[in-house]
């Protein structure tokens, strides 16, 4: 796809975020506009997946494909609109999000079986844990797919996350990407204020991944091309982690770069601010 | 009194290790973890046939727990291990949320459950495992009761599809049931037919049921002992057939009384038919540094225990 046209998708995806978090007044608009560029280069245009007559197939296991953990759960507007973008389920179904009966749950789980979802997340530090396991399987498998994993910064307080962190360079897991969205806000206020995580990529490097930064994460010339060098460093011994740096809220003036809109909802009147902001690039649900 | 008789006496981790040597020759999609803890769990045998089917994950249990959530994707059947205390409670909200409502077919197998870990004292002795455990939607629950048992459990959680918690011990004890018996998830094991009392007994203490059924006999009461190895999914039918007959009920468990096998039982009563119950299990407390006899003996888990239990709870028919 042409930058313009995923940007299109961008924007597209944007308005059912924000739709969707005001339709059931509650959810996380915040940290899913500032990953909206990284969704949608990654969906529409870098991950290997399997597709019939267009549209992609589910298939739990992800066998010969690439596969996408979501590791800080609450962003889940942004993945459920984009998966429903790119076809794996109808986007008309975004309209149940967080209500009774919905497949589309605060946090995403397998539980209601929604395609494109292969494990729980929400209670924080444990996608990184789950991606390893399933590189691992691809590596006894003899599958040359790939493995990407999402977490957030303020996620990167979990000890967890740094038992994963030590065992990944350890096992030499050079079939994975992992991504730290590095918005600097968490829901008591800056992260270097609640608890200043300093030097993530210094930090990373002290343990043995390999770091690349792509500081423009909400430029989606810029996602893609880091997207392209972190993928060309793979199968060397050793994990990726890719540093994006995204803005909170971005794309949205009155929410950017705060984290008053980590998880609150757009009431009526912010709601068409929003909109009148994002172009209607493919149609509203 | 159905004889029981044993020429050997072995642990029960070893009744795993020998399942999982099996599987290791059988199932290739069997993978096994450890937390550093490969020797106690008798993990040599399917490591040294299997090096590649094993994942040394060092002394972090809630990695081991996302990462054997992560193998089921794509296929694998990852084998969890460590000691109880660590499969479990530490690792709880990792097990809820990436195993247990994720549906993943992981295999949590813990070792040194309960009291008969011994000198350790109570910071290893979970007697809170079944409880966690059962409690979680979808877990199954098994604590078979010697190394035969035990190695035929193991075979079998690889040939079911879904999370189950497997716990052994650490202590040497008789081994009494059938080498190449076929474990049935579920299917509660009628150890010894009786009238006077049900003793439902799980784990280590299917033996301390066995020698407290000789001591009643002697006195000339006959107790049915059922053993209960799969907490759940519970046999009900089983539970309430033996009832029917008896009219009076003692579980025996190394566990905490609460939230444990007794209370799945005491459950199945309240709803189905009333009948007194007496549990033979640790009375809220937590442990402490002893051998496993002095242990089983301070904390109330021996066959003397369950014969006071069964004349308990026969007085009160």
């Amino acid at each position: 796809m042409e930058i313009e046209q995923l940007e299109k998708v961008a924007s597209q995806v944007r308005r059912d975020i924000v739709r969707m978090v005001h339709g059931c007044q509650s959810g996380h608009p915040g940290g899913s506009l500032g990953c909206t560029e990284l969704f949608v280069a990654l969906y529409f245009e870098r991950l290997k997946l399997k597709e019939q007559d267009g549209k992609p197939v589910f298939d739990m296991n992800g066998t010969d494909e690439d596969i996408f953990f979501l590791s800080n759960g609450h962003i889940s507007p942004v993945w459920y609109s984009v998966l429903a973008r790119r076809g794996y389920f109808p986007v008309e179904e975004l309209a149940t999000f967080r209500k009774l009966d919905s497949r589309l749950q605060g946090h995403p789980t397998t539980h209601e079986h929604l395609e494109g979802i292969r494990i729980a997340s929400g209670s924080l530090g444990q996608g990184l844990s789950v991606a390893l396991g399933a590189a691992q399987a691809k590596k006894l498998n003899g599958d040359k797919g790939l493995v990407y994993v999402l977490m957030g910064d303020g996620e990167q307080q979990e000890g967890q996350v740094w038992e994963a962190v030590t065992f990944a360079p350890h096992a030499q897991v050079d079939n994975l990407i992992a991504f730290i969205d590095l918005n600097g806000q968490q829901i008591d206020g800056p992260t270097v204020k609640v608890m200043n995580n300093r030097d993530l990529g210094k930090k990373y490097e002290a343990f043995g991944w390999e770091v690349i930064s792509i500081e423009e994460g909400n430029d989606m010339a810029a996602v893609l091309k880091g997207l392209y060098e972190a993928k060309s460093r793979l199968g060397h011994g050793r994990p990726i982690l890719v540093l994006l740096h995204t803005g909170m809220g971005f794309g949205v003036d009155f929410m950017m770069g705060s984290h008053k809109w980590h998880g609150v909802a757009p009431n009526d009147e912010q709601l068409a601010a929003a909109l009148g902001q994002l172009e209607e690039s493919l149609g509203d649900y | 009194m159905k004889k029981y008789t044993f020429t050997e006496k072995k642990d029960t981790r070893s009744g795993f290790g020998a399942g999982m040597h099996v599987l290791g020759q059988q199932n290739p999609n069997v993978v096994a973890l450890c937390a550093d803890l490969v020797g106690s769990l008798k993990l040599e045998p399917f490591i040294k046939e299997n090096p590649d089917r094993f994942i040394q994950c060092g002394i972090s249990e809630a990695n081991m727990i996302g990462m054997s959530a992560g193998l089921t994707i794509g296929g694998k059947i990852p084998f969890a291990t460590t000691f109880a205390n660590f499969a479990t409670g530490r690792v709880y909200d990792q097990i809820r949320q990436s195993v247990a409502y994720s549906n993943k077919n992981v295999k949590i197998c813990a070792s040194h459950a309960g009291l008969t870990l011994g000198e350790d004292g109570a910071t290893h002795q979970i007697l809170e495992d079944i409880g966690m455990m059962k409690m979680l939607p979808g877990m199954t629950v098994i604590n078979p009761c010697d190394f035969n048992q035990t190695k035929a459990a193991t075979i079998a959680i690889a040939e079911y599809e879904g999370p189950v918690y497997l716990r052994f011990g650490r202590p040497v004890i008789p081994i009494f049931t059938d080498a190449d018996q076929k474990f049935e998830i579920g299917k509660a094991w009628m150890v010894n037919e009786g009238t006077d009392v049900s003793i439902f007994a799980t784990g280590h203490m299917v033996w301390e049921a066995i020698q407290a059924g000789e001591l009643l006999e002697a006195e000339g009461i006959n107790a049915e002992i059922i053993n209960i190895h799969t907490i759940k999914p519970l046999d009900e039918e089983a539970i309430l057939k033996s009832v029917e007959k008896t009219g009076c009920v003692v579980s025996a468990e190394e566990h905490n009384r609460i939230g444990g096998l007794g209370d799945s039982i005491a459950q199945v009563l309240v709803k189905h038919r009333l009948a007194p119950q007496e549990y033979v299990a640790v009375d809220d407390s937590f442990g402490e540094s002893g051998t496993p006899a002095q242990l089983m003996e301070k904390y109330g888990l021996t066959a003397k225990h369950i014969v006071e239990a069964a004349k308990r709870a026969i007085a009160r028919k």
